[in-house]
């Protein structure tokens, strides 16, 4: 950790700024890197209650055999929005959010480079959603195709409202491609004087290197759905056989963007875990170099694996070895970066309040994620567990107890500097149980239902797999409803709770923690000296 | 950095109104152009109001912000860190345009190498191509498609002629040579402005608008002449697809930068842009040699071979 030395009082140095705006106007013209933050937060957090829902009802008609509740047409579309809405619009705008907020404090920066254009990047994605989701309720009913929405499901065979469906997929892939250029602006350029790069917070070093990942292959999907759109209304033949195109090539497509998709929803995780385990174990960080070289080598590596997704798709040999042993390697710098986690915690001062009990809980259960990862990466293996709920639970694992723990742990640990108060730490060990129980009933079951064969997005199911599908509904609800308890810690937090100091947690460094909390409105106004004394983060 | 402790003041704007209405206007445009095709698909008339009038309204906000923005440039409160922020803003938004078209060449690529030789019956793949449309043979261009009941194939391609003399007349040359010459002439008004030389950065600067319009003149006439001639046309199968998607969005392209190239003139005409503080100028060119650089590949990978 770095002694950071503030030269001078900054955060009284308000003179050509003013104050938020009143009312609505504050957060629709807004060009504060905090409101933007805010924004994007709370937008993720309904996006994740509506993603939530669609995961229950998908639950509530897996608890027993049989069809119950809901017909298998709108199963499809509970799967296929329950996979579109917790990827683009829970997890993403949840990091660009913690992104807005914490990069220009971390960097002694007055705001993100780009103000105007991060309102843009904000705003473009309500639009989006709101685009998104009317499509359930249009004549022939939403997308049905499954997240990955695979051609010729997508488009010979998709409903109308597919349409509008490419073009919400186009404004999410403008608004990630303009919120990914003004982080990378704001960390080449904001930087206060003496945070050299192999000074900078390792959220930041991660998010710079995931905004690099969003604009390389957000133009990538942008281009996949505007080939959909021309083979649906131009008589194209992109994706169609009979044309010379091939169906396949999508899956091609879709992957080159959807497997750096996958580091994008797990790199910045990687940095927010960096920031709580060393505060909390009192120690710096194990490693730091190599957390960022290991960063840089999976982000290089996500663009070489993108066909692990489709060993059954059939390709060549030389393909399959290729892309399993390249997948494999992966698993090296990962390694790296859960070794380092551990030898940070290694003989710490350590406590466990709620942001550390997250992150403990991240660093376990992402490592089962990946190890579930490495299984299906083995090609002859991935024969037997493609499409099942194998694969189901292996990403549930990465996303769930990985990028959304991760993201929960960010706003305990930093919420107090956001609103200036205290959560309360024993509803927020609470929720972290129940979190902790429920993610884990969940998901542990399908694992087993997986190897046994049970095929991932059908509504019925044979009578053996009954029980483990019971248990799984269970803890889903579990975890469900505990979010709630979430929502009313973080609300009764910023109403009641305690105030807070500037320093929050005893073993917490970097900029950020030496100016107030609440964070003023403007924060570094002018720049903020930068000690180059001792070591990195 | 060492701009910012020169320039300690990074100017933060205050709150403004352009995003959300850019963002609103986006919404409309996109909504009224889904429910166009939509209902064209199913038969009916559609109408294109709704989405013009959100065209009209992003153009009509982006004047505003330009404005705005060029306003406090020429009011001198944007420091040269800030000036940097811009910097960085065009040089990644133009690395997201090489990723879109990438996604293009690759489907061309794949198509070509891959897909249609299984299609044909090659290799490990080519069991299904055999077995689907035995009769298909693999060739680019396809000039025959597997299903031609389907997808009929086009009468004649835009493959580059074999004799000289027909080289003379093949527009995708004429083409090459123009945009080429544009990349030239836009460097030359680079010089210019860097040289303090009003009169010649207007006449570079017009003169590469005016290519740049030849150039759309004349693929318009090149998409005719395929259309009412070749019967080359979008639906013919996946040289129609991959060869209309790549120029197509490549004209789009030239189409923009020729537009914030004049904007660009007009704004040397009212006195803009200094020899050190022309980044609205320089961002241009950018994005000019960028497309220039993209037709250069196509030229090689769509045309010649």
């Amino acid at each position: 950790m770095s002694e950071v030395v503030v030269g001078h009082d900054h955060h009284d140095d308000d003179d050509h700024h003013h104050g938020p705006a009143k009312g609505i106007a504050r957060w629709l013209f807004t060009t504060n890197h905090k409101d933007i933050g805010t924004l994007y937060l709370w937008f993720s957090f309904a996006m994740f209650l509506i993603g939530g829902c669609m995961a229950l009802v998908i639950r509530t008609e897996l608890f027993e055999p049989g069809l119950q509740f809901v017909d298998p047409e709108f199963f499809n579309q509970m799967t296929t929005n329950h996979g579109l809405i917790m990827v683009f619009g829970a997890i993403m705008p949840a990091f660009v959010g913690l992104a807005n907020w914490l990069i220009p404090m971390q960097l002694g920066a007055p705001d993100m480079a780009l103000p105007r254009m991060n309102n843009l990047s904000f705003w473009i994605l309500p639009f989006a959603f709101g685009l998104m989701l009317s499509t359930l309720f249009m004549e022939g009913g939403g997308p049905n195709f499954g997240w990955t929405f695979y051609a010729p499901l997508s488009t010979t065979y998709a409903p109308d409202s597919v349409t509008f469906f490419i073009f919400a997929v186009h404004m999410m892939g403008a608004s990630s491609i303009m919120g990914s250029i003004n982080i990378i602006a704001t960390i080449l350029n904001m930087r206060a004087p003496g945070m050299t790069f192999m000074k900078m917070p390792l959220f930041c070093w991660t998010w710079l290197i995931t905004a690099y990942l969003l604009i390389a292959v957000m133009p990538v999907l942008a281009g996949a759905v505007t080939m959909m759109l021309f083979d649906i209304h131009f008589g194209t033949s992109f994706f169609s056989a009979a044309g010379g195109g091939d169906p396949v090539m999508f899956q091609h497509i879709f992957w080159f963007f959807g497997h750096p998709e996958v580091y994008i929803m797990i790199l910045p995780a990687f940095g927010i875990v960096s920031a709580i385990i060393p505060t909390f174990a009192r120690k710096p960080l194990f490693g730091y170099d190599s957390m960022v070289y290991a960063t840089a080598s999976i982000a290089f590596l996500s663009f070489i694996v993108w066909a692990h997704h489709m060993f059954t798709v059939g390709m060549p040999l030389a393909g399959q070895l290729f892309f399993m042993y390249s997948t494999m390697f992966i698993a090296v710098p990962t390694g790296v970066k859960v070794f380092n986690w551990v030898a940070t915690m290694w003989q710490g001062s350590m406590t466990f309040e709620t942001p550390m009990l997250f992150a403990i809980a991240f660093v376990v259960l992402f490592t089962m994620g990946g190890f579930s990862g490495l299984m299906l990466a083995i090609t002859p293996a991935d024969y037997q567990y493609h499409d099942t709920y194998f694969v189901v639970a292996h990403f549930h694992y990465v996303l769930v107890p990985g990028a959304l723990f991760s993201i929960i742990a960010a706003v305990y640990f930093w919420l107090p500097k956001w609103c200036g108060n205290m959560y309360d730490e024993s509803l927020g060990k609470l929720h972290f149980w129940l979190s902790f129980v429920g993610v884990n009933v969940t998901f542990f079951p399908q694992h087993f239902s997986g190897l046994a064969g049970m095929p991932r997005r059908i509504p019925d199911y044979a009578l053996q797999f009954a029980d483990f599908n019971m248990i799984s509904s269970m803890g889903a609800f579990l975890f469900g409803f505990s979010q709630l308890l979430f929502m009313y810690i973080v609300i009764k937090a910023i109403r009641s709770g305690k105030p807070a100091t500037g320093q929050v947690w005893e073993g917490a460094h970097g900029l950020e923690w030496t100016i107030p909390s609440p964070a003023p409105y403007h924060t570094f106004t002018t720049p903020p000296v930068v000690s180059d004394s001792n070591a990195h983060n | 950095m060492a701009n910012s402790q020169e320039n300690p003041n990074y100017y933060v704007p205050e709150s403004s109104w352009y995003p959300v209405g850019i963002a609103a206007a986006v919404f409309c445009l996109i909504l009224g152009l889904g429910n166009f095709l939509n209902d064209i698909k199913s038969g009916g008339d559609g109408s294109l109001f709704m989405s013009l009038l959100g065209l009209a309204l992003i153009f009509t906000v982006l004047y505003f912000w330009y404005g705005t923005v060029i306003r406090e440039n020429e009011s001198g409160i944007v420091n040269t860190q800030l000036k940097k922020s811009y910097v960085w803003g065009m040089g990644w938004f133009i690395f997201s345009e090489v990723m879109f078209f990438a996604a293009f060449f690759g489907a061309l690529f794949y198509a070509r190498v891959l897909a249609v030789s299984w299609l044909g019956g090659e290799g490990g793949k080519g069991i299904t191509g055999e077995y689907l449309w035995p009769e298909f043979k693999p060739e680019w261009p396809v000039m025959t498609n597997p299903n031609p009941e389907l997808f009929p194939g086009p009468a004649e391609n835009m493959q580059a002629p074999s004799t000289a003399s027909a080289w003379a007349k093949y527009l995708p040359l004429w083409n090459t040579v123009i945009l080429l010459s544009s990349s030239w002439t836009v460097h030359m008004a680079h010089s210019a402005i860097k040289n303090s030389k009003r009169g010649a950065i207007k006449f570079w600067l017009g003169l590469t608008v005016l290519l740049g319009c030849i150039f759309l003149v004349l693929q318009a006439e090149e998409y005719i002449h395929a259309y009412q001639e070749l019967g080359l046309t979008l639906e013919t199968g996946i040289y129609g697809s991959t060869f209309f998607i790549l120029t197509g969005f490549h004209g789009f392209h030239v189409t923009l930068g020729t537009l914030i190239l004049a904007v660009s003139l007009y704004r040397v005409f009212r006195g803009h842009f200094n020899h050190e503080d022309c980044f609205g100028f320089e961002a241009a060119s950018w994005y000019w040699h960028f497309v220039d650089v993209v037709w250069v590949c196509l030229f090689f990978f769509v045309y010649i071979f």
